[in-house]
């Protein structure tokens, strides 16, 4: 089986997972308690108005005609309108996808080289008191809520210091530079949330492949510890730390609704949780299936980078 | 006012704490006529010079991402505020003196005692877009809300109205099904916005502020409208940010984002006091919190079991514990001295423990009462229901307090579940409070009240223009619903605003929070 093959077996793989988890989605969103009439007007609901809005809404239809008309679409690109506000999802949902992949990918770039190098400057002080050092604050980083670490890191730097803004506000006319700087406290929050899980992945697995006798060899030959550790075990290693980083970015597209809170961010998240409240379904459909797809991508990419740093996968024989 | 010390009055007025209320409460005790008085602050807030300039930020809640700019959606303080900032009603509120100003209209007058309305529209004004203002836009704004097929929020207060027309190019008649001597106040919905025939959600009007951008969920930015024809609106720009998160809310104000925030928690108000570059404004309004019984349901379709529970309620605790102060004790009727025609000699209920046990007696109810609560019903409400099944405890009656999940709550447990914790944001007259309520069709009917004599009072008051005679049957309802009702009134909440102290012209507004949307109107920064 060539490397080609292997990787078309995958994304189809990924499709058929991808069209599982839209079954899921829209039976879940169908078994909701409430209906979308009721949510929308919410304490305000007359009988009368209820019957008026479900009428106008097409909500009396049958679930599988409303299944295989709403996936039909959606290929289409055409997400609809949204039930609660009459907007249109692909534009409303856009927007926001596009300020969660600024944020997540601000955090990615911040925090991968970041943990992959305290990993492997771990391995090098091995058991020593860097070694240690490192461990101990990332490990005592993820165990506090993000909440307190976001709030935290306001009282340090709004409230006390002035340094940066609370709360983050984004309009188009700001530069990039204007966008960094106001995303700058939200971005730390994650980094030290996402960190220590793939600092002690990057390390475990390097220091795996260190007990081989291709690194003693190394090691014999003169090399210092630094270059061993970067050029010949970390390239052995990468399988491992890969499936992490992606699995954790992964969580910062999709996970990261108490950071929007508390940083006023307007992200993917808060926008679900708000259409979600309101019944909103063809909103919370489209964020759902996107959510699923950029899960469903990000593993693909690990398996496929696997695959690609695998030279015995690259050449079977 | 030869005898007034009128250096003490101007340090009075010029108080950033006291406000038009209080300042006319202190200087009529002290002997001074209503209108002098009335003088006496409008020269005052003058005195204190409004400038303009500056871009006010507004930190609210309420706004989420699914909601829109139509006037017909909109449910909440951040929506009528934005509303405000943008179009106007014909008719406004006296944050002073609770009755209706005008606003689109100049004049209002009713041609048969009560049934027909004539409207006299300004003239001269112009929308955002350029385009006149005339009975036609009025005309299309009005109905909108009105009909069968209405999904608005202002729809059930409407339905007594039979025509809408226009009667001349600034002129409008309104037709009711029968007297009602509070239509102009009924107008003064915050849903009824004028806007051009045609407009649904284009956030167009002809108030005093232009709309820039609209990202629900987010942010509202607006800039002044040159053509503005009233006063007031002294700021460049308004940003109104959607922040549903209180801390978050309380940061953005701390650290200067923001100038003016809603809803802070009675928990950090105190603490908030204390940071001299922030003021805390509480105003009692008429918003108040309520425990709801059923009284067409088991087991509360039984007089001596409502009692009991009303008689089993320790109010004074309830507002210490769960309002932290901010708020005032209730009397099972939603009305207090916010509304006009209330009558004060009404006795309060108190708490007596001997006396509901003797009532719970009499009921014959057996077991646990069931009590259906959420946070989503008010904050504090759980706090609220735990207290008050102690306070039960000591007279013999069980409370099991049900904590319900806060989504969905008003779907399966308000109006559904016999004994539930819910709120009421209250309404400019007596009328619509119980119009809304607790009248026996009433829509929202939330214990089910049905009291022939209390409907046909209601009725008769709606066409009585002797003030003293309608005081006095407004009192006699509000001892028909105190007693026989299903209705326990522990308290009515205070709106808590915080502002910068720089921000000036803050009137503490009865009608709601945020001076019921009018800060971007009303205040200025001070140098």
């Amino acid at each position: 089986m060539n490397i080609a093959t292997l990787i078309a077996q995958r994304v189809a793989l990924g499709i058929l997972s991808l069209f599982l988890v839209s079954i899921l989605i829209f039976v879940g969103t169908e078994i909701l308690p409430g209906d979308v009439a009721t949510a929308i007007l919410g304490r305000s609901a007359t009988p009368d108005a209820v019957a008026n809005i479900r009428r106008d809404l097409g909500l009396d239809d049958p679930a599988i005609f409303r299944y295989f008309h709403w996936l039909a679409s959606f290929v289409q690109g055409d997400l609809g309108v949204s039930l609660s506000n009459g907007q249109d999802i692909a534009q409303s949902v856009g927007r926001r996808l596009q300020n969660t992949l600024f944020l997540a990918g601000t955090a990615a770039i911040a925090s991968i080289p970041l943990a992959v190098f305290l990993g492997m400057v771990a391995v090098h002080y091995k058991d020593g008191f860097v070694d240690k050092f490192i461990s101990m604050t990332t490990l005592a980083a993820i165990s506090l809520p993000e909440f307190f670490v976001g709030y935290m890191l306001i009282l340090f730097f709004s409230m006390t210091l002035g340094w940066f803004d609370p709360i983050v506000s984004l309009n188009d006319s700001m530069s990039f530079l204007e966008r960094l700087y106001a995303i700058i406290l939200p971005v730390m929050t994650l980094t030290l949330v996402v960190l220590a899980h793939m600092m002690r992945m990057t390390r475990a697995a390097i220091l795996n492949v260190m007990t081989s006798s291709y690194i003693e060899t190394a090691e014999l030959k003169g090399l210092s510890g630094g270059v061993v550790i970067f050029l010949h075990a970390f390239p052995n290693a990468i399988s491992p730390i890969i499936n992490v980083v992606v699995l954790n970015m992964a969580y910062l597209v999709v996970g990261v609704v108490v950071v929007e809170v508390i940083f006023v961010y307007p992200g993917m998240g808060q926008f679900m949780v708000d259409h979600v409240a309101k019944r909103d379904v063809p909103v919370v459909q489209a964020c759902g299936l996107i959510f699923g797809g950029i899960y469903i991508f990000f593993n693909l990419t690990a398996d496929i980078i696997s695959i690609i740093s695998n030279p015995r996968l690259r050449h079977p024989r | 006012m030869t005898n007034f010390d009128s250096e003490l009055l101007r340090k009075i007025s010029m108080d950033p704490k006291v406000n038009r209320r209080e300042f006319l409460r202190t200087t009529i005790a002290a002997g001074l006529t209503m209108s002098a008085a009335t003088s006496l602050w409008s020269g005052s807030v003058a005195a204190s010079t409004p400038q303009r300039g500056g871009t006010l930020v507004q930190a609210m809640e309420g706004s989420s991402a699914t909601s829109s700019l139509d006037p017909i959606t909109y449910t909440n303080t951040y929506d009528a505020n934005m509303g405000y900032q943008y179009a106007q009603r014909l008719l406004g509120n006296d944050p002073a003196t609770g009755d209706y100003t005008f606003e689109l209209a100049t004049a209002i007058d009713s041609t048969d005692g009560g049934t027909t309305w004539v409207l006299k529209l300004r003239e001269g004004v112009t929308f955002h877009n350029g385009k006149t203002m005339t009975s036609a836009d009025v005309v299309y704004s009005l109905n909108r809300h009105r009909g069968e097929d209405s999904k608005s929020g202002a729809a059930g207060s409407l339905t007594a109205i039979t025509e809408i027309k226009a009667s001349g190019k600034y002129e409008i008649t309104i037709v009711l099904d029968s007297v009602n001597a509070d239509l102009p106040f009924i107008i003064t919905d915050y849903h009824l916005l004028i806007q051009p025939e045609g407009s649904t959600d284009d956030g167009m009007g002809t108030g005093g502020y232009v709309m820039k951008e609209y990202r629900p969920g987010e942010v509202t930015l607006f800039e002044r409208n040159p053509n503005y024809w009233g006063d007031g609106c002294y700021f460049e720009a308004v940003e109104n940010l959607a922040i549903n998160d209180a801390t978050a809310r309380t940061t953005s104000l701390m650290t200067g984002k923001s100038h003016l925030i809603t809803r802070v928690d009675p928990k950090t108000a105190g603490l908030m006091k204390k940071n001299p570059k922030i003021e805390v404004e509480n105003t009692s309004g008429r918003a108040h919190y309520v425990f709801l019984m059923q009284t067409q349901m088991a087991p509360f379709d039984n007089y001596d079991l409502r009692m009991a529970m009303k008689l089993a309620i320790d109010r004074e605790e309830i507002v210490k514990t769960v309002l932290r102060g901010y708020g005032s004790v209730g009397n099972d009727i939603p009305i207090n001295a916010a509304y006009p025609y209330f009558d004060s000699g009404i006795e309060q209920r108190k708490y007596d423990p001997e006396e509901a046990a003797f009532h719970y007696k009499k009921s014959g109810h057996s077991g646990n009462v069931e009590f259906h609560v959420s946070n989503a019903a008010f904050s504090g409400a759980e706090d609220a229901a735990v207290l008050y099944q102690q306070q039960a405890a000591r007279a013999g009656i069980t409370i099991d307090v049900k904590r319900e999940p806060a989504d969905g709550y008003w779907d399966n447990v308000w109006m559904k579940k016999p004994f539930c914790a819910s709120y009421w944001s209250g309404r400019p007259t007596q009328d619509q409070m119980y119009s809304v309520a607790y009248k026996g069709d009433a829509a929202w009917n939330d214990t089910q009240f049905q009291n022939d004599k209390f409907d046909s009072l209601l009725l008769s008051a709606r066409g009585e223009l002797d003030g003293a005679k309608r005081k006095a049957i407004y009192s006699e309802m509000g001892m028909i619903l105190r007693d026989q009702g299903g209705l326990i009134c522990p308290m009515f909440n205070d709106f808590i605003d915080a502002r910068a102290s720089n921000l000036a012209g803050y009137i503490r507004d009865p009608l709601g929070a945020v001076s019921n949307g009018f800060a971007p109107m009303r205040c200025w920064f001070e140098a």
